[in-house]
Order: structure tokens, then sequence, then C-alpha cells
């Protein structure tokens, strides 16, 4: 069939993955952090598809389908503190919620 | 056959990069949606159907819906845009983004100093992942069983608007 290198997609997965990291160091807002580890959780799960199409096994896939579990229930609590972060302090600025005040 | 993966690839990094230096979130977040149908296609030119089916499903489908239902609810407004504007300058973001470079230097460095091997792609159908993922991988699917409960639980528990119980005598008493 098709031949793709192997190289190329861990490469694509690296690149994806370095995008979301810098999202999650350059944006003050908390919903764009939110998605940026939405795309580096993404870039891991494309490193296992690639690993798994290397070798033909279907380990690969499993382990996509557990990231994108914890993906799911990460972002649902992760926009649970969202809402809960805005109505508190009535804006989306990460550097605001540096408190421990409850 | 070659030639998509490298397309679908592009358009991946591209649309990613879009994703992160947006102000209107939704535009980003549109963005986001290109990026993950991508990111399928490159699944399926890989010989994943069944992951890149899910990728389309849940990823491009339930989680981006998610994030639009609860920007809805926060009621975003015009300054929103401005204030974004304002946070993302380049002296914020310079930073941040050589040292990022810097260290995806050298993952590729050390990708690239092993040995490089093309292989012929075959394809991995449902039917084999079903069968590992209820064989073998059954304690993990248990276990991810508990995790989407803890969630719900979580979220629920999180997102809930506490009433105020105080008194408003006693509230002018403790200001």
């Amino acid at each position: 069939m098709n031949e793709v290198q192997t190289m190329h997609g861990l490469l694509l997965a690296g690149i994806l993955f370095m995008l979301g990291l810098i999202g999650v160091l350059i944006r003050r807002n908390i919903i764009y952090m939110l998605v940026s580890v939405e795309i580096m959780l993404n870039a891991a799960g494309l490193a296992f598809i690639v690993a798994g199409s290397k070798w033909a096994q279907p380990d690969g896939q499993v382990m996509f389908i557990f990231i994108l579990t914890m993906a799911a229930a990460e972002v649902s609590v992760g926009l649970a503190l969202i809402l809960q972060i805005h109505h508190q302090l009535k804006t989306l600025d990460s550097d605001a919620a540096n408190e421990m005040k409850g | 056959m070659q030639l998509t993966f490298y397309i679908s690839a592009l358009v991946a990094i591209l649309s990613t990069i879009m994703v992160i230096t947006r102000f209107n979130i939704i535009h980003s977040l549109l963005y986001l949606v290109v990026s993950f149908l991508a990111l399928a296609t490159v699944f399926f030119i890989l010989g994943a159907p069944f992951a890149a089916a899910l990728e389309i499903i849940i990823y491009a489908g339930a989680i981006v819906v998610l994030i639009i239902f609860v920007i809805m609810m926060l009621n975003l407004k015009g300054e929103a845009i401005e204030q974004e504007k304002q946070w993302l300058t380049p002296a914020v973001w310079i930073g941040p983004a050589i040292l990022s470079f810097i260290l995806f230097a050298e993952l590729v460095y050390v990708l690239f100093t092993g040995q490089s091997s093309s292989s012929v792609v075959q394809m991995v159908d449902s039917k084999a992942v079903g069968k590992a993922l209820y064989g073998q991988y059954i304690l993990a699917v248990e276990l991810s069983g508990m995790l989407l409960m803890a969630g719900i639980v979580g979220a629920y528990h999180l997102g809930r608007q506490k009433k105020k119980v105080i008194h408003r005598f006693l509230e002018q008493i403790e200001e």
C-alpha cells in the first residue's frame, strides 16, 4: 500500500506538542490554556498512533482511546473550574487567580 | 497517498498556529476544528480508521462543542478581544517561543540520529482494536470508566453555583 516515514509522523507529533506548549506559556486567558492542553494531548495520541501503525499492532489505537477518555474527563472538570473562576473573580485572567483565599 | 499525508500535516500545523495566535476565541476554536479534521486525515492515512472516526466524533464534535457552550455561558463581550490584544504582546510571547523551539530542535536531533525506517502502512481495523480493548486491556477500560465517573461528579460539584445562606444583617456586620 502506501509508505509513510515513521520519523515524519513523529515529527508532526513533536511540532503539534511544541505549539501546544507555546500556547500554554504565552496566553493569559484560561480558556486558551485549556485548549492548548487539548492540543498537547492530541499530539501525544498522534505519537501513539504512529507507533502502532509502524508495528501494525492495535495497542497504539487502544492507548489513543484512553488518552481521548482522559481528555474528555479533564476538559469537563477544567471547564467547571473556569466557570467557577469567572463567577468569583469576574475575569478570565489566570494571574487574577493567584490568591488562595477561597 | 504519501502526498496526502504531508498536505494534511501542513494543514494541521498551520491551523494549530492560528489557534494559539487568534484574539477572538470563537475564531480560534474554529481553527481547532480544522486542525482536528486534518489530524483525523493523518490517522486514516496511517491505517487507523477507527481512531480517525473517534477523533472527529469526540474531539471535533463533543469537546469543542463543550468549550463553545461554556464560552456562551460566560457571555464575553467585545472588550475581551481588546484585552487579549493587550495581553499578547511580542515581549510576552518571544521568550517562551524561543525556549520551546530549542527543546523542539533537540527533539528533532534525537529523532533523526536514530535509524530511519520507512515502513509500509498496514491497516489496523476496528476489530483488532476491539479485541485488544476487551481482551488484555479490560482492566484499563474499567478504570477509564471510573475516571469518567469522577469527571462527571467533579464537574457537577465544581460547576454548581452555591447559594448564599448568610443573612443580610449578618452580612452588614461582617463588613
